[in-house]
């Protein structure tokens, strides 16, 4: 992805002193990389471990009393998985609805002002939505008065145009040779074919990071879940887990009063074994799928936003 | 001349479309919300509305910054925010250049990987994994207690618990925050390393005298840009981890207004409180936009 910066060495000689620096950074390095990586390893410890042991704080990386229990219970009881088919439908329906808009906003916007005369204006529009913010109650108001109040729309069409990421894919747009959508005006081409055919196709790395933002916040977003939805069977899952991370009782002692089918878990599992199971396979999807972006990022988010 | 006006019209026509869309959702659901702040200016009552309730002028602000905790909540959420952004960038940069240093480029796509993570994940999920690692008997405090040190209160010590903030706010970010300053290590000319090596430099006067030197204009311009958020603490994260005990030193703007407006039904006070932050918010990042494109030459737009 990334070219070493720093000329290697002739491999003739490297001092002394370079390889203890060499060792020392590699021991931070890996230290800074566990730091990051050893509280998932711990919470998918705890989630396979037994209640005892996991009451007993004895749990650390490796589980103790290897059981599933904690998965089975919570995917026999309906709230995860119904928080779970929430959130799938939002974040499918909120990445397509952001991702439309974006392209749709950034082609014209990457146009020069000799090409779009109102290109400013419109500009200054969205950009304004940067800057000033109605706030909490207010907007909440104008989500109860469009009534989408206790529906998936609340969920996903308040913040249907990412701003900020608009303005990523139009610095990437202005960022590519003139040439480019000149010729096609030339073959006859209107705007949406040239959008689509010639200006898309090669926006792969922007796209590909941006999409990548926009699943994020969906997949992550709890709060407007728990202001626009009166009912807690309409919760996403984030805020279906924030409700258990606030309460870490909350969902153990009501799906124990709901089922009487999962009593048979109960001897392995409880509170901290199922909240664990459920942060973790919340984690999941993030974890298969920003590895595989990972290349885009540098030349998706930062070409095009430096002038000269 | 009106025929080639015309034509330009013709011309731009799809353009204007192509935003009809967005300029839709926008005008309902980010101007429509700005309406609303006359709240701020009204004693407001859902029953009345906005055009019935009472007009009180500047009544609001007046409670507001008469109200005993606010210096305390805005002396809390510029001293968390503020240490955020130093060590947001300090650390990323000490990352950035640490990882340059790794030859192998998979070991350093490997790095990049495993801290890219907790950028990735939710302040609810994080903070669901904290509350059990920083408790007072979690893994952190038992390896404490191991080695022979006290048991820290991170989440409910009040003098602890800024800093269990600022820590973990920077922890997560910081594996992704160094993407910028690797994209502008591999910009910095090649033949620089090569001619101060001859000059008889050595490693670490080359990173002193070539690679910091390289990375200034990338550094200052984050830093403009971080000033823009000094009166945002972080919401989803004090608010999934803060308790009333550490309400003191860990109550922030967004939070108080959350709890004014949401909790106490205090519906203009906490518009009130959102507009003051707006405002101020507004006026940082216009200056801070402006002289990132002074400095480092950066347009947003």
């Amino acid at each position: 992805m990334k070219k070493n910066t720093q000329p290697k060495s002739n491999g003739l000689y490297v001092s002394k002193g370079r390889k203890v620096f060499m060792a020392v950074n590699l021991l931070i390095l890996t230290l800074l990389a566990l730091s990051c990586t050893l509280p998932f390893v711990n919470l998918l410890a705890i989630s396979f471990s037994n209640k005892n042991a996991v009451a007993a704080n004895q749990v650390k990386l490796w589980p103790i009393g290897f059981n599933t229990a904690a998965y089975e219970f919570i995917l026999n009881s309906s709230q995860f998985v119904r928080a779970l088919g929430v959130s799938i439908r939002r974040t499918v329906l909120g990445v397509s609805l952001n991702m439309i808009l974006i392209v749709l906003t950034a082609f014209p916007l990457s146009k020069s002002n000799r090409e779009f005369r109102l290109r400013p204006l419109f500009s200054w529009i969205f950009v304004i939505t940067m800057l000033f913010d109605g706030g909490l109650i207010p907007t909440y108001m104008i989500v109860r008065y469009t009534g989408l109040m206790d529906t998936i729309w609340a969920l996903v069409l308040p913040g249907s145009l990412a701003v900020f990421n608009m303005l990523v894919v139009m610095n990437y747009m202005r960022s590519l040779p003139k040439e480019l959508t000149e010729a096609a005006a030339i073959d006859g081409a209107g705007h949406f074919r040239t959008l689509w055919q010639i200006v898309l196709p090669v926006c792969k790395p922007t796209l590909a990071t941006v999409t990548l933002f926009s699943f994020v916040t969906h997949w992550n977003s709890w709060f407007d879940g728990m202001i626009y939805m009166n009912r807690v069977e309409n919760y996403p899952l984030q805020s279906y887990l924030q409700t258990i991370v606030i309460n870490p009782d909350a969902f153990f002692r009501n799906a124990t009063n709901v089922s009487e089918s999962l009593s048979r878990f109960l001897n392995l599992t409880n509170a901290r074994t199922t909240n664990a199971a459920q942060l973790f396979l919340a984690t999941i999807p993030i974890m298969l799928v920003y590895p595989f972006l990972q290349r885009y990022f540098t030349s998706g988010l930062i070409m095009g936003s430096v002038k000269g | 001349m009106k025929k080639f006006r015309y034509s330009r019209f013709r011309r731009e026509l799809p353009l204007v479309i192509m935003l009809v869309p967005a300029l839709i959702f926008v005008a309902i659901y980010r101007y429509g919300p700005m309406l609303g702040v006359v709240m701020a200016f009204q004693k407001f009552s859902p029953a009345k509305g906005f055009f019935h309730s009472k007009w009180v002028g500047l009544d609001n602000f007046r409670n507001l910054f008469s109200m005993p905790d606010i210096g305390q909540i805005i002396f809390n959420t510029v001293f968390i925010s503020f240490f955020k952004m130093a060590l947001g960038i300090i650390v990323p940069v000490i990352f950035a250049l640490l990882l340059n240093e790794v030859s192998s480029s998979g070991l350093r796509r490997t790095y990049q990987t495993l801290v890219y993570l907790p950028h990735f994940l939710s302040w609810v999920i994080l903070a669901g994994i904290f509350a059990d690692l920083l408790s007072k008997d979690g893994i952190i405090n038992a390896s404490l207690v191991n080695l022979g040190f006290e048991r820290i209160g991170f989440l409910s010590d009040q003098k602890v618990f800024p800093w269990t903030m600022i820590i973990s706010d920077v922890w997560k970010g910081f594996g992704f925050g160094s993407i910028i300053y690797l994209a502008a290590l591999t910009g910095i000319d090649q033949n620089l390393y090569e001619a101060a090596a001859i000059d008889g430099a050595n490693r670490w006067k080359q990173m002193l005298h070539v690679t910091l030197p390289g990375l200034v204009s990338t550094i200052v311009l984050m830093t403009v840009l971080s000033l823009a958020n000094i009166l945002n603490g972080g919401f989803d994260q004090i608010y999934n981890l803060y308790r009333p005990a550490v309400y003191r030193t860990g109550d922030i703007l967004d939070t108080f207004v959350y709890r004014l407006g949401i909790d106490n039904a205090q519906f203009s006070l906490s518009t009130a409180a959102g507009l003051f932050k707006s405002i101020i918010s507004s006026v940082l990042i216009i200056t801070s936009y402006r002289l990132a494109d002074k400095f480092a030459g950066y347009q947003i737009f």
